[in-house]
């Protein structure tokens, strides 16, 4: 009942609702009498009131809207939802429609009815099921689950049936007009754990994988050991329990195996035949996912049409092709399939439990008994749980990892029953099974106590036994790879070593998978691109061009990512001129100075949003032009059957290759040390030095580089010269402070040509004090600090001597011929030093992914013969030297 | 080998060196016998004869961990030229799966052993370092087995995954901080850190043991679960990935 309050806003929907609804057969009886007495009198009707037209789809289409504004209703409260799963609440909620309906009605006019519920609702959920199953942890789990699935069920069926008729035959039940093959009946019904239940917890509650994978599994797979049980049984109790001969059994047990078998082998022959459909699809695109729909079905109806395990085929079919039909389908069509799929099987499952609740307000299928609903509660408890320990003990002893007595409760306690039950008690013929009402209440409260109950308390269970949960981590490459590479190593071990296991079968399939399955079944382009390492690789380059992008629009400014540098291969050709772009980056630096030292915030701001807006330009021009494309409006020209062609794909294709290109180049020079081409290394070299030379010839370029980079050109200059060390901290906090407030002055004059050497000398010699700011990054704060040339007030950077940095010399000592853009580019410089280590971190969290503009930083070193140098000088080495 | 009793007491003493049941290692040695021909070494070339091996990508790296000394615990480098059985048992040892019995120090000791088996098949220079051109040898052969996916991908990937690698291994990296290769102290760390996790959230084979620790490790749960995110083996399940289960009847697998 507690569900009643999370439902608060939408209970008032729902009581709004439902009058209309118990109201209108009764509206429509007073309307059609007049309606059909007058009907030929007033000639041609205007407007007609056609319910009885409309009836059936109308209300089918109206529960499914409560159903769904119910599910709304309760994620309204979280508390709620995260305590008491969701079906337990739409059992709930079921009986309180039910009772609505009753009090308005007294006729019990929905119930769930086996057709409806085996041929609507259950597959949507299966095919789900079968078509996102891990197939690597089912198919390395079968022998385990097909374990649980068969011995379990049988046994719990057999106990459940016997146990129940002993105590009947104690006579603790009173009179009961029933038989041994009823119970057994009854007992093969309540056997069977139920997928739709099962699913319907487990999935809120996330233990892992395994865990999951054996009950959820066993929960699918037993169908076939249900159908066959029922099915026996039914026709033993028609036949009548003495005319039952041993040939009867025998028979039984063959068809045990002809029903799962069957029902799998047409579950894996509809797949084979959708994946070969999906394969042909190209031109189709727009029905492609009503494929996977109609065959999948077709292959579960075909499997009932010849009375063989439904669930199986369906199962089975979405098992098999989901490879294929993923790899052929586009992209769209995929999350098409996705989305509809999940749409349809999270419908169902919620119809179904509502569906549950209304079925039980009856009073006409309700027939007591006190001792036989309780020790079948009873019953199906410890059986379960015997059956699971029994079971496991023989497991283990095959088992590579062994299950523990912790998912042993689990497992028994996660044995749920559910719709299918329900569903197949209902079937029974009350002329051959006298105690039908009986059967039908003791099914009801054994699902509602399951569901419910141990629904509601499974979770607190799982985390007081602290089973181990399953989680969701980002895909590593390295994982996938050291994965394969086990996965190689295993079957080569047991390919020498002559055993025939588990690997060494997996593997052969998989051969022969890619010989011949892949070949026939996937399109020739998806064979390409099917690699599981593939696409995971593919899957991080993407999130890394995301977030790349990201963290630029986040800092405001994607102007690190046009970064024109030549080693960059990321970047477009940016020779065109662009005005703003001086502006913008400078707004750029500046801000990150402010995050940096906070001191004059008013003033920037106001700055800040004037230059934003001009950036903003830019950046959407750069979007417009060079990056990805929001995705485009689809044209307003209406075809049923194409939608305009997407550039999507191309553009991740181009995504994928940019990124890819830009992790590999940074990689390689940055972090790895190694050139693998002496030869590039050298050309590395010289363009390098080239550019030093060429340092003092400004661009217009900004320097946008991260912290990281300065610093190791200015420490490279540093190593080569053999500065005096005099630390003046003192000077340098001052300066600190003053030269950010020149900097705000600064930009408003940015364009203009300030070559003047007046204004210059003091920038630069102010500029030092951004090293005062270095103390809160403590790893590099002492050595540079030991190490800044001269003091900084008094020595202007001409002032250096010339042998500080051989390359670039000339820029230094000759201040007043630097040409008029390198204004912006010198202030900015010590800019990027104060930075603060935050954003330092953000940036050097993933530096060696981005495009690191490495050469373009000797322009800088103009003004970076400062005391500013922090790298540690091995850095430098390190990266000068190929290895 | 020899006479009745010797075999038996040489059986004995490879029970005691590998761990493997003397019928495994009867059966193993049949295997063996057929394998090198009855002669009383294998050489590189007798593994042609098994004809499942043919397919595997990473053939060469595996037949060369048959060989390599430091696998073999004969020195630090090199390769052997052919080895005997005591040789083979020891490296079929590597995928003993772990003994329940074992404490939890055995089991970690157990788990570092078959890591560095993989960890010596990466390494091929037997430097004590995965550098960049070694990963790459090993991704480009992995992914050989897909005819579509070129070199160059598999190179990009090595790449990707070498950086992946030095950021979980070295964390937050100095601006030009080189990093040269996974170490196998990189290699195990994250291992490690696995196994502190594993004592918050017991693995599922270990779990009666997980739990005991439970409750002692929990004030560690917050700062380990943060990092394990980022563990290059986490997904790995060294139980179910780095064993093979020996069976002691006879197999129908052949070679010619």
């Amino acid at each position: 009942m507690s569900g009643r309050g999370a439902a608060g806003p939408g209970r008032g929907l729902l009581l709004a609702l439902l009058p209309a609804l118990c109201a209108l057969p009764r509206v429509r009886g007073v309307e059609e009498g007049p309606g059909s007495a007058h009907g030929h009198s007033q000639g041609f009707q205007v407007v007609t009131f056609e319910w009885l037209h409309v009836q059936d789809p109308y209300i089918i289409a109206l529960w499914i809207l409560v159903a769904s504004l119910a599910k709304i209703g309760f994620h309204l409260s979280h508390k709620v939802t995260s305590v008491v799963p969701e079906s337990a609440l739409l059992i709930v909620l079921g009986l309180v429609l039910g009772g609505i309906v009753w009090a308005a009605d007294h006729i019990a006019s929905f119930t769930l009815t086996p057709t409806v519920f085996f041929f609507y609702l259950l597959p949507p959920i299966v095919l789900d099921a079968g078509y996102f199953m891990p197939n690597r942890l089912f198919f390395g789990n079968l022998g385990t689950i097909l374990l649980y699935a068969v011995v379990g069920t049988v046994w719990n069926a057999a106990t459940t049936g016997l146990s129940l008729y002993g105590v009947f035959l104690s006579g603790l039940m009173g009179d009961l007009n029933v038989g041994l093959l009823d119970f057994l009946l009854f007992g093969s019904l309540i056997a069977a754990v139920d997928p739709v239940a099962v699913l319907a917890v487990f999935e809120e509650v996330h233990v892992n994988e395994v865990l999951f994978i054996i009950v959820f599994g066993e929960s699918l797979l037993n169908d076939a050991v249900t159908v066959v049980l029922y099915n026996v049984f039914e026709s033993f109790v028609t036949l009548g329990g003495d005319k039952v001969t041993g040939v009867d059994c025998v028979k039984g047990i063959v068809s045990f195996f002809v029903v799962s078998l069957g029902g799998t082998l047409v579950g894996v022959a509809f797949a084979f035949l959708l994946s070969l459909v999906t394969r042909f699809t190209k031109h189709v695109r727009i029905i492609e996912p009503g494929f996977v729909f109609v065959i999948s079905y077709l292959s579960y109806l075909t499997s009932e049409m010849l009375s063989l395990s439904a669930i199986l085929a369906i199962t089975f079919c979405g098992i098999c092709c989901q490879k294929y039909v993923k790899a052929n389908i586009s992209e769209q069509s995929a999350t098409t399939v996705r989305y509809t799929m999940k749409m349809l099987a999270s419908g169902a499952e919620t119809i179904i439990f509502m569906f549950l609740g209304i079925s039980a307000v009856n009073p006409l299928i309700w027939k007591w008994n006190t001792a036989f609903v309780l020790l079948t509660l009873v019953f199906i408890s410890v059986y379960r749980a015997v059956g699971v320990v029994l079971q496991t003990w023989v497991l283990n002893r095959y088992r590579m990892v062994q299950l523990e007595i912790i998912d042993q409760v689990v497992m028994s306690y996660g044995g749920l029953r559910g719709a299918v039950a329900f569903a197949l008690v209902v079937l029974l013929d009350e002329r051959k099974v006298k105690e039908r009402d009986l059967f039908v209440s003791t099914t009801i409260i054994v699902v509602f106590f399951t569901v419910i109950f141990q629904g509601l308390t499974i979770k607190p269970l799982v985390q007081w036994l602290k089973v181990k949960r399953s989680e969701h981590r980002e895909p590593k490459l390295n994982e996938k790879l050291h994965g394969r590479a086990f996965d190689h190593i295993l079957s080569a071990i047991e390919d020498i070593s002559g055993q025939i296991g588990h690997n060494y079968l997996r593997d052969k399939w998989s051969n022969f998978d890619r010989k011949f399955l892949s070949k026939i079944l996937m399109r020739q382009s998806a064979q390409k691109s099917r690699d599981r390492i593939l696409n995971v690789f593919h899957e991080l380059n993407l999130k890394d061009a995301i977030s790349y992008v990201a963290e630029g629009e986040r800092r405001g400014s994607l102007a690190f990512i046009r970064s024109p540098s030549t080693d960059n291969m990321v970047n477009v050709d940016f020779s065109t001129p662009r005005p703003s772009t001086v502006e913008a980056s400078v707004s750029y630096l500046l801000r990150e100075n402010v995050s940096a030292v906070c001191l004059d915030m008013q003033s920037l701001e106001q700055r800040r949003r004037s230059i934003r807006d001009t950036e903003d330009m830019v950046t959407h021009h750069t979007l417009q032009q060079y990056l990805y494309k929001p995705r485009q409006e689809y044209k307003h020209l209406y075809s049923r059957h194409e939608l305009t062609p997407n550039e999507d794909e191309k553009q991740d294709k181009e995504i994928f290759h940019r990124t890819m290109r830009k992790r590999l180049e940074s990689f390689k020079s940055a972090k790895l040390g190694i050139n693998p081409n002496k030869k590039a290394a050298k050309l590395y070299k010289r363009e390098r030095a080239q550019k030093r030379r060429n340092s003092s010839i400004p661009n217009g370029k900004l320097p946008l580089e991260s912290p990281m980079n300065n610093f190791t050109i200015k420490e490279k200059d540093l190593e080569l010269s053999d500065p005096e060390e005099a630390p003046d901290y003192g000077a340098e906090v001052g300066g600190g402070i003053e030269f950010l407030a020149n900097i705000t002055q600064d930009t408003t004059a940015t364009d203009s040509p300030s070559g003047d050497t007046g204004s210059d000398v003091p920038l630069t010699g102010r500029s030092s004090p951004p090293a005062a700011e270095k103390p809160p990054i403590p790893a590099r704060s002492p050595r540079p600090r030991a190490r800044s040339p001269a003091p900084p007030a008094d020595a202007p950077p001409a002032g250096a001597p010339p042998a500080d940095a051989p390359p670039a010399g000339a820029p230094p000592t000759a201040p007043p011929d630097r040409e008029p853009g390198a204004g912006p580019e010198r202030r900015g410089l010590p800019g990027a030093h104060a930075r603060s280590a935050a954003a330092r971190r953000v940036h050097s969290r993933r530096s060696f992914q981005r495009p690191r503009a490495r050469r373009r930083p000797a322009l800088l070193k103009l003004a970076s013969l400062q005391p500013s140098c922090h790298a540690p000088p091995h850095a430098l080495e390190q990266e000068e030297t190929p290895l | 080998m020899g006479a009745a009793h010797s075999a038996s007491e040489e059986v004995r003493e490879l029970v005691g060196k590998t761990g493997f049941s003397s019928d495994q290692i009867e059966q193993l040695h049949r295997r063996f016998k057929q394998l090198s021909g009855d002669q009383p070494t294998i050489r590189k070339e007798n593994f042609n004869n098994v004809p499942d091996l043919e397919l595997n990508p990473i053939r060469s790296k595996i037949v060369r961990a048959f060989f390599d000394n430091r696998n073999l615990r004969k020195g630090s480098s090199g390769l052997a030229d052919e080895i005997n059985f005591e040789d083979f048992l020891t490296i079929m040892s590597y995928f003993r799966p772990i003994d329940t019995t074992m404490d939890e120090e055995q089991v970690q000791l157990c788990r570092k052993e078959k890591l560095r088996f993989l960890f010596h098949m990466y390494d091929s220079d037997s430097d004590g370092r995965i550098t960049l051109e070694e990963y790459r040898n090993v991704v480009e052969e992995l992914l050989s087995g897909n005819p579509h996916i070129e070199k160059e991908s598999a190179r990009s990937i090595a790449d990707g995954a070498m950086m992946e690698a030095a950021s979980v291994c070295v964390g937050q990296m100095e601006p030009d901080q080189v990093y040269e290769g996974i170490t196998f102290d990189d290699f195990l760390k994250p291992g490690d850190r696995l196994r502190e996790c594993c004592k918050c959230q017991p693995c599922t084979s270990h779990t009666s043991r997980g739990t005991s620790h439970a409750h002692r490790i929990q004030p560690f749960f917050d700062v380990w679960l943060p990092r394990a995110k980022e563990l290059i083996w986490q997904g790995i399940d060294i139980e179910t990935k780095m064993h093979v289960r020996f069976l002691n009847m006879e197999t129908i697998a052949l070679c010619h």
